[in-house]
C-alpha cells in the first residue's frame, strides 16, 4: 500500500449564476514512501488544485471535493478542520511557488520556523529556536543565528525558498508537496533548491509530490510522472519510460516543445497547436482531441478510458503513439 | 557553479562582495527612518508634542483656578463689558470673569483626554468587529458589515448628536461614547478589508499548509499585516475626534459643569459674544484647529511612510 493514495479526486468550483467548473475531474495516483512523483501539465490543468485538495487547503465555500485521499491508511477528505490542522505541517507539508510572498513579512523568520515546531512537536520557545537554527543551517542558510532575527524582505529569493523548505520539513513530514518550488527562482538557484530537495527527501525518507510544468525538472527529480490535461491524468509512467517513449500525443507534444542538447541547430521547436480554450468537455470526448495531430473521429465522440499499457504505465487515449515506429526521434536514454 | 575555474572564482567573489542588508530592519524601523526626515511629520509631531506637554504641565502653568470668577467685578451685563487683558491675566477673562488663559491651559487636558479615550474606545470596538468579520467571513462577516453599513449611512455628527442625546445626564463620558461610536464602523470596515486581503495572501496559505492553528493564523499572520492602514487611520481619527468632541460640547451635549473647562464648551458659551468679543471664540477655536492639524499632518505622513510602494 502506498503512503498516499488518491482515487477519483474531483474538484468542482460552484458559483451561483455561473456554470460549474470542474478543475480536477477524476484524478487517481499513488505516492509510495521515499519516492518522488511528478504532476506535470500546462497552466490550468488542475495541478495546483489537486495539491490543495490533498492538503485540505481549498476554501470550503464554493468548492465540491469528491473521491478519496488516503494518507497512510487514513481517509483525509471529510476530516474536521482541527484534524487537518494537526496533520498539516507534521505528517504532510507543502512548499509553494513564490517564496517572495509565502513568508509573513512582519514576523521575523525565526518565529515563523519555530512556530511550526512549537505547535507540532510540543517544543518550548527556546528549544524550538535552537532547533530552528540547526534547521536553517541544514538547508544551507549561512549565519542562521542572525537570519533568525531577520525579516523576509532581507533574504534573497533562494534563501527564502530554503527557509520555506526548512519550515515544511521541520517536523519530518511523511509527505511533502512542492508546488512549482523553483518557478520564481533563477536557474542557478533553481538547481541548488532542487538538489537540496533531493538530498532532504533521500535523507528523511519523505515522499515527494513535485508539481511542475518544467520537464527538465521532472527529468532530474521524479521517479514516476503523471501528465495532467484539463483535470484528468492522460498518461502515467516511469520517468525513463515516459521520456524514452511517450505514448500520449500530449506528452509527446510537451517533450517536443522543450529545447534539447541533441536538437539540430536551426531546427524550430514544435509547439502544441491551439490552446486550452479549444478543449471539449471530457464528457463529450477527449478534451485534447481538438489540438491533437493524431485525432480520430472517435476522439471527439467518446471519452477515452484509462488503460494499463504496461507495468506501472497508464494511458488515456484512443489513438496512442506507437512506441516502436514513428517516434524514434524523441527517444533517448 | 564552476568550482576551480577562474570564472567560478570571480563569481564567488562577486557574490561575497554584494553588500548584505544590516540586521533587523522591520517595517516600523524603515518607516521611522523616512519619517525623521519628513518636515510634514516633524511639524505635526511638534504641534502634538507641544500640546501634550502643555496638557501635562498645565496645572503648574495656570496661574489661577479656572473655576474662580476672579474678575467678576469687571463684568457688566448691561453694557456688555468683559475683562480685557491686564497684568496677571494676559488674555483677560470670559463672560463670567474667569481667567481665559488658565481656562485654555486646563482645557487642553479635557480636550486631548476626551479625543484620546474616544479614539481608543473606537479603535477597540472597530478592531473587534474587523477581526470578527475578517477572520470568520461568511455570515459573521455579513452580519457585522450590515450593522457597520447602517452606522455609516448616518452622517457622523448626526449620529454622535443622537447618541449623546440618548443619555439623561450630559457629561464628559457622553461625549466620549458618542464620538467612539462614530469611529467604530470606520475602523471596523477598514480592518475587515485589509484582513480579507490577508486571508487570500500566499503567506497565510503557507501558514495553513504548515498546520498553524486558526487563532495563530489570525493574530500572528493576518492581523499584524492588516494593521498598518488602521494605525494611520487612528492618527487621522484623533483629529476628527477633537473636532467632533468640540462640536458636541458646542451644541451643549457635553458636560453641563463649566467649572472644568473644555475648548468646545468654551467655544459654545462664547457664541453670544462673537460680534462684540471675538477673542472669546478665537482662542479655543484656534487651539482646536491647530491640534487637529497636528494630528492630520502626522497621520498623512505616517500613511506616506508606511506605503509599501515607497518602501525600499
Amino acid at each position: 500500500m502506498a503512503l498516499l493514495e488518491v482515487r477519483d479526486l474531483a474538484v468542482r468550483f460552484v458559483r451561483r449564476g455561473e456554470p460549474t467548473v470542474a478543475a480536477v475531474d477524476g484524478v487517481s495516483f499513488d505516492v509510495p514512501a521515499g519516492r518522488t512523483v511528478g504532476l506535470v501539465g500546462e497552466s490550468g490543468c488542475g495541478k495546483s488544485v489537486t495539491s490543495l485538495a490533498v492538503m485540505g487547503l481549498l476554501p470550503r465555500d464554493g468548492t465540491e471535493v469528491s473521491g478519496s485521499v488516503v494518507l497512510d491508511g487514513t481517509e483525509l477528505l471529510g476530516l474536521s478542520r482541527r484534524e487537518w490542522d494537526r496533520r498539516r505541517g507534521s505528517e504532510m507539508s507543502m512548499v509553494f511557488q513564490d517564496p517572495l510572498t509565502s513568508l509573513n513579512p512582519v514576523v521575523p523568520l525565526g518565529i515563523q520556523v519555530s512556530e511550526v515546531m512549537e505547535r507540532h512537536r510540543g517544543m518550548s520557545r527556546r528549544v524550538a529556536t535552537r532547533e530552528a537554527e540547526s534547521l536553517l543551517d541544514r538547508v544551507g542558510i549561512p549565519d542562521p543565528r542572525r537570519r533568525l532575527r531577520e525579516y523576509s524582505h532581507q533574504l534573497s529569493g533562494g534563501m527564502r525558498q530554503r527557509a520555506l523548505i526548512a519550515m515544511a520539513l521541520a517536523c519530518r513530514p511523511r509527505l511533502l508537496i512542492a508546488d512549482e518550488p523553483t518557478t520564481a527562482l533563477d536557474v542557478t538557484i533553481q538547481a541548488q533548491i532542487l538538489s537540496l530537495l533531493r538530498e532532504l527527501v533521500a535523507e528523511t525518507g519523505t515522499a515527494l509530490v513535485l508539481i511542475t510544468h518544467d520537464l527538465g525538472v521532472v527529468a532530474g527529480m521524479c521517479d514516476e510522472v503523471n501528465v495532467l490535461y484539463a483535470g484528468r491524468i492522460v498518461e502515467c509512467a516511469d520517468r525513463h519510460a515516459l521520456f524514452a517513449a511517450p505514448r500520449h500525443p500530449y506528452t509527446a507534444g510537451l517533450l517536443e516543445s522543450v529545447p534539447r542538447l541533441d536538437t539540430p541547430r536551426g531546427q524550430r521547436l514544435a509547439p502544441i497547436a491551439g490552446s486550452v480554450e479549444d478543449n471539449i468537455p471530457w464528457s463529450v470526448g477527449c478534451a485534447f482531441s481538438p489540438r491533437c495531430a493524431s485525432a480520430l473521429p472517435v476522439c471527439s465522440e467518446r471519452s477515452p478510458a484509462v488503460e494499463t499499457v504496461g507495468p506501472g504505465r497508464l494511458l488515456r487515449c484512443h489513438n496512442p503513439l506507437d512506441t516502436d515506429v514513428g517516434n524514434t526521434e524523441s527517444s533517448h536514454d | 557553479m564552476l568550482p576551480g575555474t577562474r570564472r567560478g572564482r570571480r563569481l564567488d567573489e562577486l557574490a561575497e562582495s554584494t553588500p548584505t542588508t544590516t540586521a533587523g530592519v522591520s517595517l516600523a524601523a524603515s518607516a521611522w527612518r523616512r519619517l525623521r526626515r519628513n518636515p510634514t511629520f516633524l511639524v505635526g509631531a511638534g504641534i502634538i508634542a507641544a500640546f501634550a506637554l502643555l496638557a501635562l504641565v498645565s496645572p503648574l502653568l495656570a496661574a489661577h483656578d479656572p473655576a474662580l470668577r476672579l474678575l467678576e467685578d469687571q463684568v457688566s451685563r448691561a453694557d456688555n463689558r468683559i475683562p480685557a487683558p491686564q497684568p496677571g491675566f494676559p488674555l483677560g477673562g470670559d463672560q463670567y470673569g474667569r481667567p481665559l488663559l488658565s481656562r485654555l491651559l486646563i482645557g487642553s487636558q479635557q480636550t486631548l483626554l476626551v479625543a484620546l479615550t474616544a479614539t481608543v474606545l473606537g479603535l477597540g470596538g472597530g478592531l473587534t468587529l474587523g477581526i470578527l468579520a475578517g477572520a470568520f467571513g461568511g455570515w459573521v462577516d455579513t452580519l457585522v458589515m450590515r450593522v457597520v453599513d447602517v452606522l455609516l449611512s448616518v452622517p457622523s455628527l448626526l449620529l454622535a448628536v443622537s447618541i449623546g442625546a440618548l443619555f439623561q445626564q450630559q457629561s464628559r463620558f457622553t461625549v466620549i461614547i458618542a464620538v467612539a461610536t462614530v469611529q467604530i464602523p470606520v475602523f471596523g470596515r477598514l480592518l475587515r478589508g485589509t484582513m480579507l486581503a490577508q486571508r487570500a495572501s500566499d503567506h497565510v496559505l503557507a501558514a495553513r499548509a504548515l498546520g498553524v492553528p486558526e487563532r495563530s493564523v489570525v493574530f500572528r499572520h493576518m492581523l499584524p499585516n492588516a494593521l498598518g492602514p488602521v494605525v494611520v487611520q487612528a492618527t487621522l481619527m484623533l483629529a476628527v475626534a477633537i473636532i467632533d468632541a468640540a462640536a458636541l460640547s458646542f451644541l451643549g451635549l457635553g458636560s453641563a459643569d463649566t467649572s472644568t473647562p473644555e475648548w468646545g464648551q468654551m467655544l459654545g458659551s462664547a457664541q453670544d459674544f462673537f460680534d462684540t468679543h471675538p477673542q472669546l471664540a478665537f482662542w479655543p477655536a484656534g487651539c482646536i484647529i491647530v491640534v487637529a492639524l497636528g494630528f492630520t499632518l502626522v497621520g498623512e505622513s505616517l500613511r506616506e511612510a508606511l506605503d509599501p510602494k515607497k518602501r525600499r
